[in-house]
């Protein structure tokens, strides 16, 4: 028997996947794990004997999770606005920077969703394996990068936002013997140069938001802020907010007429 | 495609090539075209003129050529057909569609221009395009950039003329545009050997106008509240128009129309109840591009109008049919082809009125704004059209792609993201 108000949510990113159980009008239960070639067997175990009145996938496996589970399917541009909504009622604008794409999402006042989006072209620069991909070559975890580039005294600008070539150009200017946490700070505002014309295309009534993980890197979030000249607003736990918006959208009913 | 190998051989074409890349866009052609339901009957003619494009299509230009006329091969909607008929010759838009000759185009030219001007040089530098060997004049035009200096390359490989499309529609563009067709007429008769009569030009017109006006009544039919047909066969027929021999399309396509009027008395539409109204805007999907109308109607939305050079611009306007002789004539054919509302105008307001019209007459509920990657001048105006969209209450989305599958899964969440928000 199903419990008639369990419902979950699924959000299959490229890097990450996320569970989210909402009970009662609550959030009741998260998990957020590494995507990986057994995804579904991993999300399967986590799902083991729990009776969901209701689920929903999002996310890039989201028709994977359709064709083998019995649920829903949300695009992550509806599931994150009505995520956002939810963990943040204020919310105007939400800038979502996932894996490998970001997006921004303007909520309306009206029933809808949301008003309109922005997504970033079919490259993955300014992404959240943007930011991997320089951690690591820096050699810090992708936890510190962020802070130690907020701990940087200058900033060295990097004139690539491709993956392939700004990587060639950190490895020049760590064999020059330039400080790593300046060239974070210049990948950092490398970054937020990608998102800021995304976000500026819109004049939200309410607060700007920022979901996905790469919310969670204080660095990026203070230079968006700056550039946008508005506070950029960090709901707890950023990365659930779109597996969050797939939860309600079982529980509301609120599917894609299309799919 | 096999029976006519030995035709294409004897045209001295990479037959083994051509059929990599042909038989994969057959195998695409049958994935998303053919596999539709329900789909009307007469549509099999309008198949046949997609998949006899190199083949059938090609002989009957092959047996005319042998009987003394000749074969002009064309890249844009702006080159007056009228002329080429009325002098006996055959026109056929050589547009490529497909992302399969872009490597052999992209041995020579950047990397980042337009998909179809990249699909059709390729074609032609892999020798897999039976119409170039047939080929009497090829026939550019000034619409962009990339093409102009693509007509320099071609140019050096046999007969090339390029129209001087203006920039602007002022009285001194006029004039230069007239001059232009003016010109190439003047061409045609020397590639033909044939002199232009009246007669002859009046009849062609008569003819081009029958082909716009059986294309509009079929875009008449997709306002219906359940259109008899579906977006992506609406394209297949308009992809034929650019190939196919005039009067027999006009024939088939008339005969078509008939068959789709007693759907809609009989309410016998293709489209899903609720399905959202979607106009295609912007650039053209040419022969073995069915990307984007299927992507949208993949996703349970109906294309209901194409507001783009595989659509609206191609027949919404006619020639008038005056008979104050030759010179008459062309002024009046000159002026028809100026009324066309490409992006490379500037300014290009007509376009905006035009985009708000068919918005209204299709009922249409979102707008899907395509541009070609690198078509500067649709992405740069999609700004304009969208704003003016805004204004009127229509939310629009815009698409940038080219004709690879890579971005399928990317555009596959816009498009339903979009859906998603118009279903509210």
């Amino acid at each position: 028997m199903a419990a008639p108000d369990l419902f979950l949510g699924l959000d299959l990113g490229s890097r990450t996947t996320k569970i989210v159980e909402i009970a009662g009008g609550a959030i009741a239960r998260f998990e957020v794990f590494d995507t990986a070639a057994d995804s579904l067997a991993r999300v399967r175990a986590r799902l083991d004997r729990r009776d969901y009145a209701r689920a929903a996938a999002t996310g890039y496996g989201r028709f994977l999770m359709n064709a083998q589970l019995d649920c829903r399917v949300v695009t992550e541009i509806t599931a994150c606005a009505l995520g956002a909504r939810f963990v943040r009622p204020g919310a105007g604008l939400v800038i979502d920077i996932g894996g490998q794409d970001s997006k921004v999402i303007l909520l309306g006042g009206g029933s809808g969703a949301f008003a309109d989006f922005e997504m970033n072209d079919r490259c993955a620069a300014g992404t959240g394996r943007f930011l991997e991909v320089m951690a690591g070559l820096l050699g810090f975890t992708i936890e510190d990068f962020g802070r130690a580039a907020c701990e940087a005294g200058e900033t060295i600008a990097l004139s690539s936002m491709c993956t392939v070539f700004a990587e060639s150009e950190v490895i020049s200017l760590l064999a020059a013997g330039r400080d790593r946490k300046s060239i974070a700070l210049g990948l950092h505002g490398s970054i937020a140069d990608r998102v800021y014309p995304l976000a500026a295309r819109f004049d939200p009534a309410g607060e700007v938001i920022m979901a996905g993980g790469v919310a969670l890197n204080p660095c990026l979030v203070g230079l968006l802020s700056k550039k946008l000249r508005r506070p950029v607003i960090v709901p707890g736990q950023p990365q659930i907010v779109t597996a969050v918006g797939a939860a309600l959208a079982a529980q509301d009913g609120v599917k894609p007429k299309f799919l | 495609m096999s029976d006519h190998d030995e035709l294409l051989k004897e045209l001295g074409l990479d037959v083994e090539l051509h059929h990599r890349i042909f038989d994969s866009i057959d195998r695409n052609f049958r994935k998303t075209v053919l596999a539709q339901k329900d789909r009307p009957e007469r549509m099999v003619y309008f198949d046949g003129v997609i998949r006899g494009a190199h083949g059938a299509r090609v002989q009957e230009i092959v047996e005319r050529r042998a009987a003394g006329d000749k074969f002009i091969g064309t890249f844009c909607v702006y080159v007056p057909d009228e002329l080429v008929l009325a002098l006996g010759a055959v026109p056929v838009a050589l547009c490529g569609g497909t992302s399969l000759s872009i490597p052999y185009a992209e041995k020579m030219l950047p990397r980042d221009i337009c998909p179809l001007v990249k699909s059709t040089l390729g074609l032609a530098l892999s020798n897999t395009c039976p119409y170039g060997p047939i080929e009497d004049l090829a026939v550019g035009e000034t619409t962009c950039d990339a093409k102009k200096k693509t007509w320099d390359i071609l140019a050096a490989g046999g007969d090339f003329h390029v129209l001087e499309v203006p920039q602007k529609k002022g009285p001194r563009d006029r004039d230069l545009w007239h001059e232009e067709v003016v010109r190439f007429k003047a061409r045609l008769e020397e590639t033909t050997g044939r002199t232009l009569e009246p007669a002859k030009l009046a009849a062609a017109v008569r003819l081009m106008n029958r082909k716009r006006r059986a294309l509009a009544r079929l875009n008449e039919l997709r306002k219906e509240a359940n259109p008899p047909l579906s977006g992506l066969d609406a394209l297949v027929v308009m992809q034929g128009a650019l190939v196919d021999d005039p009067l027999r399309f006009s024939e088939r396509l008339e005969a078509l129309n008939d068959e789709l009027e007693e759907r809609v008395r009989r309410g016998a539409g293709v489209v899903p109840a609720g399905a959202k109204r979607i106009m295609v805007s912007g650039c053209p999907s040419v022969m073995g591009n069915w990307k984007l109308h299927h992507l949208i109607e993949s996703a349970g939305a109906a294309v209901v109008c194409d507001e783009t050079c595989t659509g609206t611009r191609y027949f919404s306007t006619l020639v008038d049919e005056r008979d104050g002789g030759l010179d008459d004539q062309i002024a009046a054919i000159a002026a028809r082809y100026l009324t066309i509302d490409c992006s490379c105008f500037s300014p290009n307001d007509e376009r905006i009125e035009a985009v708000l019209r068919l918005v209204r007459e299709h009922r249409v509920d979102g707008v899907v704004q395509y541009v070609l990657q690198y078509c500067h001048t649709y992405n740069v105006e999609a700004v304009r059209v969208a704003s003016a969209l805004r204004d009127a209450g229509v939310p629009s989305l815009k698409i940038v792609t080219d004709y690879a599958e890579e971005d399928t899964g990317q555009l596959r969440l816009r498009v339903d993201a979009f859906l998603e928000g118009l279903g509210r």
